[in-house]
């Protein structure tokens, strides 16, 4: 394609105009995505008072009050602690699990193999539905139990099929090697295919994490116990209920002393604040797991 | 243990272990994945939590007929098939995106490009919906901007503007995506055999041309998977969203079936009805997919799933 470099010389009108239309899509398009994140950002670092008369474009009168009356409040921390447990143990837990049931399927000496295979992918297009879904875990008892976070998802056939399909392009060799020394199933297992896998193992945790991190369904639906909470709830709460935001806005007199009265907090700040703290690990992690991602989906398209 | 392996052979013996092995699985994916479709059965009972399967009342077709005279379902269906019907226009934009893209020759600008708009992909709706409600509720930035301009601001803002709901969350929608499926139509451009451009430019084709004549029918299988997954889903708006952006302002534009499947499921109790309409969903969209993988076959020779 830089061989493109030839034509500048006899570019036409209609190439101008794409150069001209490409530019302002793209510009437009970028703006758009960042601007919504950076506004929520601004906003909850401003003074509240003077944030709520309009800002767009640097914070006014910098200060930190909203994140401190915030984490003064005993919801967000815990819940942000179970975010981060859910998310850490849920893709170990789905790491592992499905990389070894990848690893059990490229076993070619499996009896009913195909079988087998088929009895896991086919779940991927059977959907039974909310209420279904719903009356199993209870019976299971999974109701208000941490184990909901990190049980029903340990295994995936999509991610599955991905591990497997790279787990079949190694090397064979390496793994006769190994069974002439002696190495049993889960030595050639931890030794050699999961360390020589690392790549895809790193993608998938990485979809993992984020999934487990955004997720609030199972929460929602069935893990009313506040102990439980995640903190995509948490902001959902405060977005949704103003008793919440009015909750957390009344005179905390130790605090308010300690602020010196000087910040009048509103609603408005409150909520940006908890979008910021809920989306912030996320953002933080993204720019270095970014490779990852397009890495990810370049795979899924080579199995569609 | 030597006993066994002893008496079957050791080549039996290890055959069978990894079947020993990956039994556990099994179990688990029946139980996570396959006990819940017994939960359809429900649609054929009237089920009220608490009591167990022998103690529930046969309904026969109740709910299948009550589907029939709900006189919810016409504006649920309406509304569902809009926003798919949106999606579904909408569904060359990444193409477009992903030939702007590629048409970007400096390497750290079209990396930053596709960091910045796959951003959106990664967020919950949660997130998404704190943000428009930041940007588009009653005190966001939209409604100060109309305030400043002397325009007559929405009450409650976009969120709460049912004249706005469809356009708004399609909006939403392709925001959160657009970034995302353009790379797949990257991988697809990669995929395309650069002679290919170096003979049309011999011949003096242009950029456009390039595109129009190269680029663009090179990225019109994996279109295809797309369009066809895509129209598979008809009836699968999703759930978070709509679910986080319902307000009984907008309610009656902004509820589809999967929201409906939960209104009438958890929300009010209807247990077996919920189910009923959850298990018709589920097969249509099974039914279509088959269909959608046979076109896929005779159009590509290659199928879907």
């Amino acid at each position: 394609m830089n061989k493109n470099a030839k034509l500048v010389g006899n570019k036409d009108l209609s190439e101008i105009l794409f150069e001209i239309l490409k530019n302002i899509i793209i510009v437009v398009f970028v703006i758009a995505c960042i601007y919504p994140f950076y506004y929520v950002i601004i906003y909850s670092l401003s003074d509240p008072d003077k944030a709520q008369y309009g800002i767009w474009l640097w914070p006014v009168d910098f200060t930190l009050d909203t994140y401190i009356m915030i984490f003064e409040r005993n919801d967000i921390i815990p819940a942000f602690g179970i975010s981060v447990l859910r998310t850490v143990i849920g893709t170990v837990t789905s790491v592992f699990c499905t990389s070894l049931l990848a690893f059990l399927m490229t076993r070619k000496e499996m009896p009913f193999r195909k079988v087998v295979y088929r009895f896991i992918i086919i779940t991927m297009y059977l959907d039974a539905g909310l209420i279904p879904w719903y009356i199993v875990m209870k019976t299971y008892g999974l109701q208000n139990n941490f184990l909901l976070y990190v049980v029903p998802s340990a295994i995936s056939a999509y991610n599955m099929i991905l591990i497997k399909t790279f787990m079949e392009q190694l090397p064979e060799s390496l793994e006769e090697a190994a069974a002439i020394e002696g190495a049993g199933f889960f030595d050639i297992f931890f030794r050699i295919v999961l360390p020589l896998s690392k790549p895809i193992i790193a993608t998938i945790s990485v979809y993992c994490a984020v999934g487990q991190w955004n997720s609030w369904r199972d929460n929602f639906f069935l893990n009313t116990d506040r102990s439980l909470k995640t903190v995509q709830l948490i902001l959902r709460e405060y977005i949704t209920s103003a008793q919440k935001v009015a909750e957390a806005m009344e005179n905390n007199p130790a605090l308010a002393q300690q602020l010196g009265n000087a910040v009048q907090i509103t609603p408005e700040a409150v909520q940006m604040t908890v979008v910021v703290i809920t989306m912030v690990p996320v953002m933080l992690v993204y720019p270095f797991a970014q490779k990852y991602f397009t890495k990810g989906i370049m795979l899924g398209a080579v199995k569609g | 243990m030597e006993t066994i392996k002893e008496k079957i052979g050791y080549k039996r013996w290890k055959k069978w272990k990894y079947f020993l092995l990956v039994l556990p699985f099994l179990i688990f994916v029946f139980a996570f994945s396959y006990v819940p479709l017994f939960g359809w059965a429900y649609a054929f009972f009237d089920y009220r939590p608490g009591k167990l399967f022998w103690d529930v009342d046969w309904a026969g077709l109740k709910h299948f007929q009550r589907l029939f005279t709900d006189s919810s379902i016409p504006r649920i269906l309406r509304n569902t098939l809009v926003m798919s019907g949106l999606t579904l226009l909408s569904s060359p934009f990444p193409m477009f995106l992903a030939i702007l893209l590629n048409d970007v020759k400096n390497v750290k600008i079209k990396k930053f490009i596709q960091t910045t708009t796959t951003l959106p992909h990664f967020i919950s709706w949660v997130v998404v919906f704190g943000l428009a409600h930041g940007l588009f509720g009653a005190t966001g930035l939209l409604n100060q901007l109309l305030k400043v301009l002397d325009i007559p601001t929405l009450e409650f803002g976009l969120i709460g503007d049912k004249n706005s709901t469809w356009v708004l969350q399609w909006m939403l929608g392709l925001w959160k995506t657009l970034g995302w499926d353009a790379i797949l139509y990257m991988a697809a451009i990669v995929g395309i055999d650069g002679e290919l451009y170096d003979a049309a430019k011999v011949d003096g084709a242009n950029k456009l041309q390039l595109i129009r004549h190269i680029t663009l029918p090179g990225m019109v299988p994996t279109f295809l998977v797309l369009l066809l997954l895509k129209v598979s889903n008809v009836l699968n708006n999703g759930f978070d969203q709509y679910f986080m952006f319902w307000n009984s302002l907008v309610a009656d534009k902004i509820e589809v079936l999967d929201y409906y499947i939960y209104n009438v499921g958890l929300k009010t109790g209807q247990y077996s009805y919920s189910i009923t309409v959850s298990m018709l969903k589920s097969l249509i969209g099974i039914v279509i997919l088959f269909l959608a993988n046979r076109v896929s076959k005779k159009l590509r020779g290659t199928s879907l799933v």
